[in-house]
């Protein structure tokens, strides 16, 4: 059975805000798809019909064959969830959270204990395991939320934005562990709004926005969508920057960056232009201080697709985000 | 944060789970859920220690300020006629906190987790009103002791008093099943306690609790001697002092109140739960 998950013309209303209009899409097994969209695209209501929290208007949807709607109890018994909003009991200890959902999820109690051990050393929160979690860190939780959604080993798992809110090198750690997660053979659905997240982990992608798929496919077929490898050229001033600009219009599609000393061209070939670039500005005896050829990132594809970009989290630490717009991938 | 170590666990596709009937595995997850209750409930004492003061401040004070002004015909000590009154004032406040603790939940992720687990429907329901009957039992036998050391002495007998007790956790668990309606249609903790207050300061204050009902203008009276509240009060009256207050009556209709507020607000809370997540 090569598809874990499959959604065919999903949904969801609620009142009178459409979530989802008509969703399609399907993830094969063992593979990961990045479900991308900026906030109220409709991941998180994807994602809670996939998981039998919500039931769809309209639509099929299926989890290693089974129908969600039909039979969630062995839905259940076959998914786990991780949320951006760590579900976890503050009350409890790290352990007893990890004890509860072991025994909820009818395991018997000592396979939940010995897999409460196991996750926690796995997470490293063996120091932490016998403190209650309102004494964790917002890193901590999420551990503990993503190990208490493997306590029953799920063969399709699912991360509602499991980064969002978290440091850099809290993202770093936790993209490790799910890299490992599917090296192991779990299938994944991961919802982000960072697009550098679903470039890094995600096998396939589907973009949707306002509750419909607007593009799908590996990042690398996005990124052809445009059609282009981008040739970066940068300059002292603006002024130089308008007349390399003249210079190299006919090569191809040219704009001046936002800071006025960039100059972008989006181009078929980039090693050729490359070269055309060069001889072009020597001609016209144009120094460029700098110079870099590099694939679009998913932020043009989402630009391009849209017509606006990925909106900023609603949340005030949307650091991790700004760092990873701002990181630039390698020449080409 | 440390680095995550790497993987020493492997994920086959599959675990074993024991065999269980439907209904035994709704027990066992009620039971969980009932465990972490009152775990929370034992990590968070300021709720149970406030939930405890109030009533103990209402024996002081009835006992010691008010209690030498009021006479109830045919009663020598006061204090015995008080008590009864002061369980059920006890358990009736402190059922608003099936509603505020329920509501707490549902504006938790953890509902979430719990509704993506193939745990029972009924557990998180169910965990609950089972996790303040476990309270109010404690709750009630630290108002018993109370009452024994400002003097109140019970007229029946041992089993009279064991009755009492267990009249008054059943008529809890009533309660309980009514606040737990009113944890689900509130919107958040706050407004399920402020709900809570208007609907339970009358029962308990407009009853034979702390005072005849003889006392009251006529229609009050009508109502004090007709509502639940005062018809278990008087239940417990009846196995806890007897003589002027022997009432088996009061005990039956008691506990048909009890069962019926049970029948009719149990099922409602399943099906309001159901739809709401």
């Amino acid at each position: 059975m090569p598809e874990a998950i499959i959604v065919e013309g999903m949904r969801k209303q609620f009142g009178s805000v459409v979530a989802l209009e008509g969703v399609d899409f399907a993830v094969p097994t063992g593979t990961v798809l990045g479900l991308l969209g900026p906030n109220g695209a409709g991941k998180t209501t994807c994602v809670r019909v996939l998981t039998t929290i919500l039931r769809p208007d309209a639509g099929r949807a299926e989890v290693l064959g089974i129908n969600v709607t039909k039979d969630p109890q062995a839905v259940r018994e076959r998914i786990g969830l991780a949320g951006q909003y760590a579900a976890v009991d503050e009350n409890l200890t790290g352990f007893e959270n990890l004890r509860m959902v072991g025994q909820l999820s009818h395991l018997a109690k000592p396979v939940a204990l010995t897999r409460a051990s196991e996750l926690l050393e796995r997470f490293s929160l063996v120091d932490a395991a016998d403190r209650p979690v309102r004494t964790y860190s917002g890193g901590m939780r999420r551990r503990l939320d993503l190990a208490a959604a493997l306590v029953h080993r799920p063969p399709v798992l699912f991360l509602d934005e499991p980064t969002t809110g978290l440091d850099p090198s809290g993202r770093q750690d936790l993209w490790h562990v799910i890299e490992d997660l599917v090296r192991e053979g779990t299938t994944l659905l991961l919802t982000t709004q960072y697009l550098e997240e679903a470039d890094y982990l995600a096998d396939n992608i589907v973009v949707i926005d306002h509750g419909h798929v607007i593009a799908e496919g590996t990042s690398a077929e996005l990124k052809a969508q445009l059609g282009a490898t981008i040739v970066e050229v940068g300059f002292t001033d603006p002024a130089i920057a308008q007349r390399a600009q003249a210079e190299l219009a006919g090569i191809g599609l040219c704009d001046v960056g936002a800071a006025g000393t960039m100059v972008e061209l989006k181009v078929d070939d980039g090693a050729r232009v490359v070269l055309d670039v060069v001889r072009a500005l020597d001609r016209a005896q144009i120094e460029p201080t700098t110079l870099n050829v590099r694939e679009p990132t998913l932020d043009d594809v989402f630009l391009t697709l849209t017509g606006h970009k990925a909106e900023e989290p609603a949340s005030d630490d949307d650091e991790p985000a700004a760092a990873g717009r701002r990181r630039t991938r390698g020449a080409a | 944060m440390t680095a995550v170590t790497a993987p020493t666990v492997t994920l086959p596709v599959t675990i074993d789970r024991p065999q269980r009937s439907a209904f035994g595995w709704a027990v066992r997850d009620a039971l969980t859920v009932t465990w972490r209750n009152l775990i929370a409930m034992k990590r968070t004492p300021q709720v149970l220690v406030f939930s405890t003061i109030q009533p103990i401040i209402f024996v002081l004070m009835f006992r010691y300020v008010f209690g030498g002004a009021i006479r109830i015909p045919g009663v020598d000590h006061y204090v015995d006629y008080l008590m009864p009154g002061v369980f059920a004032q006890t358990v009736v406040f402190g059922s608003i906190q099936t509603g505020v603790a329920l509501a707490e939940d549902l504006q938790q992720g953890i509902i979430e987790r719990f509704q993506s687990l193939p745990m029972a429907r009924s557990a998180v329901l169910a965990g609950r009103t089972l996790a303040d009957l476990v309270r109010n039992v404690f709750v009630v036998l630290l108002m018993v002791g109370v009452g024994f050391i400002v003097g109140w002495r019970i007229h029946t007998s041992v089993w009279g008093v064991i009755g009492g007790i267990a009249l008054m956790l059943l008529f809890s668990h009533a309660l309980s099943w009514v606040f737990a309606l009113v944890g689900l249609t509130a919107a958040n903790a706050e407004a399920a306690q402020a709900a809570s207050f208007p609907i339970l300061a009358p029962l308990v204050f407009a009853s034979t609790a702390f005072v005849a009902a003889a006392a009251m203008p006529a229609p009050l009276e009508w109502f004090a001697n007709h509502q639940p509240v005062s018809i278990v009060i008087d239940g417990v009256r009846s196995l806890t002092y007897g003589g002027p207050f022997y009432a088996p009556g009061k005990v039956f209709a008691a506990i048909l109140w009890s069962v019926g507020i049970i029948a009719v607000a149990a099922p409602l809370a399943v099906r309001m739960y159901r739809r709401k997540v």
